[in-house]
């Protein structure tokens, strides 16, 4: 009888820590996959309207977007409070559009064109004279599929 | 020297896990997960110069007429209208086929027209958008039960296509202008 139980020692083993390394790499790696690092800075005020209608933008590639809203506070005392267009990185102006769209495009094979949206992303604050200008721009420019950015509207 | 081992020594790996943690966690704060969502639209073409814009075809009765104003307030078929009654209004107004004279012949003709002016705040403006899209979801929602039994977003593309046949979504928006307070 006492053959089988000498072999087991009177305290608990402690729970080997070999294999942390390896579960801790594979969150890693799966984080280092997701991650999409923001390549603009945000210059303007940005809180999205809420809608219950939503679709998800799809093909992240295709997308491009256009930042309209009063700038952030500590660009105020340069640029005021009235509403304004981001492209890019820069303040620009509702005529710098087509050029941006035309940027857009050529960055782009030329097979994808068709299917490239324009992402307006639009402070709720803002009134719609300048929506309906860029509006008017991206028309002009034949970029008729646009999406208006909002949030998934909680209740 | 005697401490010395004779074949090369392991590299000590306790601290791997702390180096991966710290990359781990650099990864964690920087990661954004959120999805772009949005209200998709397709905006009408540039019209021709040439074309004069023959709306008279048309019949007015099955023109929605959706007036904002630079206050925010909403005027559709000459009467003021909460946002609140605008999905029920707009429902009314695009399944009547024929019922009320005044009011749509059938959805295929049913033109819901959104006007805003340049003072109407944005938020307004989505939430009007938000309850027009709304209404022709709800609309073809219903129909789709009532042929397939499965809601709208359900159905196989091709079944989609023959709802939005029956039910195609016509918002028009005029050429901007000052509709004034």
């Amino acid at each position: 009888m006492s053959k089988f139980r000498n072999n087991t020692s009177k305290d608990t083993p402690g729970i080997s820590t070999a294999s942390l390394p390896d579960i801790v790499f594979m969150l890693l790696f799966f984080f280092m996959v997701t991650t999409v690092m923001r390549e603009t800075t945000i210059m303007v005020k940005q809180s999205l309207p809420q809608a219950s209608e939503i679709q998800k933008l799809e093909k992240k590639s295709l997308v491009s977007y256009i930042y309209i809203g009063s700038p952030v506070e500590r660009m105020q005392g340069t640029y005021g409070t009235k509403a304004r267009i981001q492209l890019n990185d820069a303040f620009a102006n509702v005529d710098d559009i087509p050029q941006y769209i035309t940027a857009e495009r050529a960055a782009r094979d030329e097979k994808e064109v068709p299917f490239m949206t324009t992402s307006i992303k639009v402070d709720l604050d803002t009134k719609m004279g300048i929506v309906t200008d860029v509006k008017q721009e991206l028309r002009k420019a034949n970029a008729l599929k646009i999406n208006y950015s909002t949030r998934k509207e909680v209740r | 020297m005697a401490r010395r081992a004779k074949g090369a020594s392991e590299i000590n790996a306790g601290s791997m896990a702390d180096i991966a943690f710290l990359l781990l966690i650099f990864f964690l704060v920087t990661t954004t997960m959120d999805v772009d969502t949005g209200l998709a639209r397709k905006l009408p073409p540039m019209p021709e110069e040439e074309i004069e814009q023959d709306d008279s075809q048309i019949k007015a009765k099955n023109i929605y007429v959706v007036l904002i104003n630079s206050n925010n307030q909403l005027l559709v078929e000459n009467e003021f209208m909460d946002v609140s009654q605008l999905r029920a209004g707009a429902k009314a107004f695009i399944n009547n086929r024929g019922r009320d004279p005044e009011s749509s012949d059938n959805p295929q003709k049913a033109i819901i027209s959104l006007q805003n002016d340049r003072g109407t705040s944005y938020e307004t403006y989505i939430k009007v958008q938000n309850e027009l899209a709304a209404a022709y979801r709800e609309l073809r929602d219903a129909r789709s039960m009532q042929k397939f039994g499965v809601l709208y977003k359900d159905l196989t593309k091709k079944k989609q296509k023959e709802i939005r046949k029956e039910y195609p979504q016509k918002i028009s928006e005029a050429e901007p202008k000052n509709i004034g307070k």
